[in-house]
């Protein structure tokens, strides 16, 4: 019994976490959101030469072989440091691809993105992807991308998806939604690590009335309602990647935690944090987007519930 | 990462589960807090204490099995998941007892410890007083200094001391320093509930049950021999268990592990009646498995000789609040039985409703979250400073 990260885990998430502290992030997602995405995927590239790309993919698949734990770990790291691009997409095409030429693209880095309705009726980066999949009635297909619809998170180009008609050859789609599920969870977690960061950062320096706004109650019991929501979200993250719990509950659990990391967030920056110009909204328009992408927590409720009455 | 038990923990886990289906009353026991049923529970102790399962962690000479961590919490998810009944100990092994092995004599361990283990003296936590709750340090009750008898004379009153009402023995700080402040001059006694010159009073709580005490000092003469830890150093002592009461030791997953399922159970019975309490339910089941598994990561990090420091605090607000949230909903789905008092998640429910307030309540946690981990400034001087560590 040791739950807690590998070493290997921990050496994993520091190598992530300090290419992305040092890749400008946030000019690649704000010209992302321009429609630029050269930086974007300059980025992405060098996530994939780290392997995030091929982690759920099987060794003798040209994959890393890892473990949910290992995507739980990187996709912490990804929200943190708010990568654009189909990350969460990836991790469900890991999974559901069989072995072929589509998953040998996606094991080698290819950007390749999937709309699996009606829990994510669009492709995320639907035009910037080079390959595109749709799952109708439960078959894999590829897609066309349509239409292009903008999210509250800029960065979140929504495709509408049409059917090519090509089958293609998949399994385990059902672990394949609980793969993204959990990294979105994961993704929400690291949001919102991110958000209580800048935020604590953030009361520290600025004063009114005198005095730093952090040395006010207000201020204090608020932030430590995030410290305490997250520091519980992250097992729940983690044993759902053990199977310990339902993805799913991860993923309610998650959501409300980064989303209340996003609301305190911007309540204790006051109008600054309302601002497009100031970095922290792309945060906040992350957690908004996420909260709800990938199965709102409704409908993870009601799975949770399942899985515990049957 | 794995969360597999070793083999001889899981034959652990089975000779306590196949004791404790043998063994547990088939129907809840009366209240602990009323005479009957605190002979009851005492009884209780004596048959876990036979079967020395009543302080597993402890060293086999006072009545243990010197169990790990990971084996306490696996006794403690196996107790509450087969319905045993509440620990009157509980305050006496889990708050006392650390303290004992950490800063008592070899002389008051072999005196106290091995009837605290069998439940044959149970004790009572005296720390509160009329005019100091959040700010414990300003206690006033006093210890003065008798060198013909060879001790100390305490004065003043304690209140709130839970299960004071029938307790044996009683566990306090007393300022023994006329000239200090805060936390300075205090020192930690041990007195027996029955002494010449102490009063107990009960005190009726939401419930109508008598649960807690006010304790009153008349001249009560402690020898020397039950002074623990060195005099002056009380508060440093006191707060070696403040960690364990918020921590780990008072309220383990297993508790709310047992309360989330059977509230499923509920849900399975009650829910078509309820629908919207739905969401109430499952939030209140994952709520509980967040505990536990956060749980597993605390025993990890202890395990690799980490310290549970300011990260108690976090557990505490959301343990407390979770016990509440479970027993709300649990409420919600019983509909207009809710209020009847008969009911296991009343009871349940009442009793959460105090887990916010003792033990450092939840504001006071928030502030040790907010200054000690995040490290937000302190509040200024001559507002509140001397928040309980
Ligand atoms: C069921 C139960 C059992 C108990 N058992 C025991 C026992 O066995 N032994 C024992 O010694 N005591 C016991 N207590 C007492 C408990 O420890 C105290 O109630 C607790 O320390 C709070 O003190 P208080 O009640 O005086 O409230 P106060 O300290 O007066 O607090 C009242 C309110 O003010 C808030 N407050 C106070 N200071 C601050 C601050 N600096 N910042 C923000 N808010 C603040 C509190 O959070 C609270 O909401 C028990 C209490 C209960 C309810």
């Amino acid at each position: 019994m040791k739950f807690e990260r590998t070493d290997e885990q921990q050496g994993f998430a520091e190598a992530i976490g300090d290419m992305l502290a040092k890749a400008d992030t946030v000019g690649a997602a704000r010209s992302w959101i321009d429609g630029d995405t050269a930086a974007g995927l300059g980025i992405w590239k060098r996530l994939a030469d780290l392997g995030v790309n091929a982690l759920l993919v099987s060794e003798e698949d040209g994959g890393l072989g890892g473990s949910l734990v290992d995507l739980a770990v990187a996709h912490e790291q990804l929200g943190y440091h708010l990568a654009v691009g189909p990350w969460i997409e990836n991790a469900y095409l890991s999974t559901a691809l069989a072995a072929g030429a589509e998953l040998d693209a996606v094991a080698e880095g290819a950007v390749a993105t999937v709309a699996v309705a009606p829990q994510v009726p669009r492709a995320l980066d639907g035009d910037v992807a080079s390959a595109r999949y749709a799952v109708i009635d439960g078959t894999l297909v590829t897609a066309t991308s349509g239409t292009i619809r903008t999210s509250i998170d800029g960065t979140r180009r929504l495709a509408d998806v049409a059917s090519t008609g090509t089958v293609v050859g998949s399994r385990e789609l059902d672990a394949a939604f609980d793969a993204a599920v959990l990294a979105t969870a994961a993704q929400l977690v690291g949001a919102g690590e991110r958000v209580l960061a800048d935020s604590v950062t953030y009361v520290k320096q600025r004063k009114q009335f005198g005095r730093e706004i952090g040395s006010y109650q207000a201020i204090k019991h608020q932030l430590a309602d995030v410290r305490i929501a997250l520091d519980f979200a992250r097992p729940l993250v983690h044993g759902a990647a053990l199977g310990e719990v339902p993805a799913s509950a991860a993923k309610a659990y998650a959501a409300d935690a980064a989303y209340l990391a996003a609301r305190t967030g911007l309540q204790v920056h006051g109008a600054i944090g309302y601002t497009a110009e100031f970095d922290l909204s792309l945060w906040l328009n992350r957690i908004r987007a996420l909260v709800t992408a990938w199965g709102t927590p409704a409908f993870h409720r009601g799975r949770v519930l399942e899985s515990l009455v049957n | 990462m794995d969360l597999t038990l070793s083999a001889s923990e899981l034959a652990f886990q089975a000779e306590v589960r196949s004791w404790l289906a043998a063994n547990v009353p088939a129907e809840p026991l009366p209240s602990m807090d009323t005479a009957e049923g605190w002979a009851l529970h005492q009884e209780w102790e004596a048959k876990l204490a036979a079967e020395r399962l009543s302080v597993v962690s402890w060293p086999k000479e006072v009545g243990g099995r010197e169990a790990s961590l990971i084996e306490w919490v696996i006794f403690e998810e196996e107790y509450y998941r087969a319905g045993a009944p509440g620990r009157v100990s509980q305050n006496g092994i889990f708050l006392l007892a650390p303290i004992i092995f950490d800063h008592g004599t070899p002389e008051q361990q072999a005196r106290f410890l091995p009837s605290m283990a069998t439940g044959e003296k149970i004790w009572a936590q005296a720390w509160s007083e009329p005019e100091a709750g959040s700010d414990l340090a300003s206690l006033r009750s006093t210890a003065t200094r008798d060198d013909a008898r060879g001790g100390w004379v305490l004065n003043g009153q304690k209140t709130w001391s839970s299960r004071a009402t029938y307790a044996h023995w009683g566990f306090g700080l007393f300022r023994s320093d006329p000239d200090s402040a805060k936390h300075a001059g205090l020192t930690y006694y041990l007195f027996p509930l029955d002494a010449d010159g102490i009063t107990v009073r009960p005190i009726a709580q939401l419930d109508g049950e008598a649960g807690f005490a006010e304790i009153f000092f008349d001249d009560v003469f402690v020898p020397d021999a039950d002074v623990l830890g060195a005099v002056g150093a009380g508060w440093n002592v006191a707060m070696s268990t403040a960690g364990n009461e918020r921590g780990l030791s008072l309220r383990s997953p297993g508790r709310f592990c047992a309360a989330a399922d059977r509230l499923v159970e509920l849900w399975k019975t009650h829910g078509v009646d309820a629908p919207q309490t739905r969401d109430a339910v499952v939030d209140a089941w994952i709520g509980a498995q967040a505990y536990r598994l956060f749980t597993w990561g605390t025993v990890t990090r202890l395990a690799d000789g980490g310290e549970m420091g300011a990260a108690g605090s976090i557990n505490k607000v959301f343990w407390s609040e979770l016990d509440i949230a479970l027993h709300e909903a649990g409420l919600d789905l019983l509909g207009p039985d809710a209020e009847l008092l008969d009911s296991p998640w009343m009871d349940g429910f009442v009793f959460a409703l105090s887990g916010p307030i003792y033990a450092g309540t939840n504001e006071i946690q928030r502030n040790i979250i907010a200054e000690r981990i995040l490290g937000l400034p302190r509040e200024p001087k001559g507002a509140q400073k001397e928040v309980q560590k």
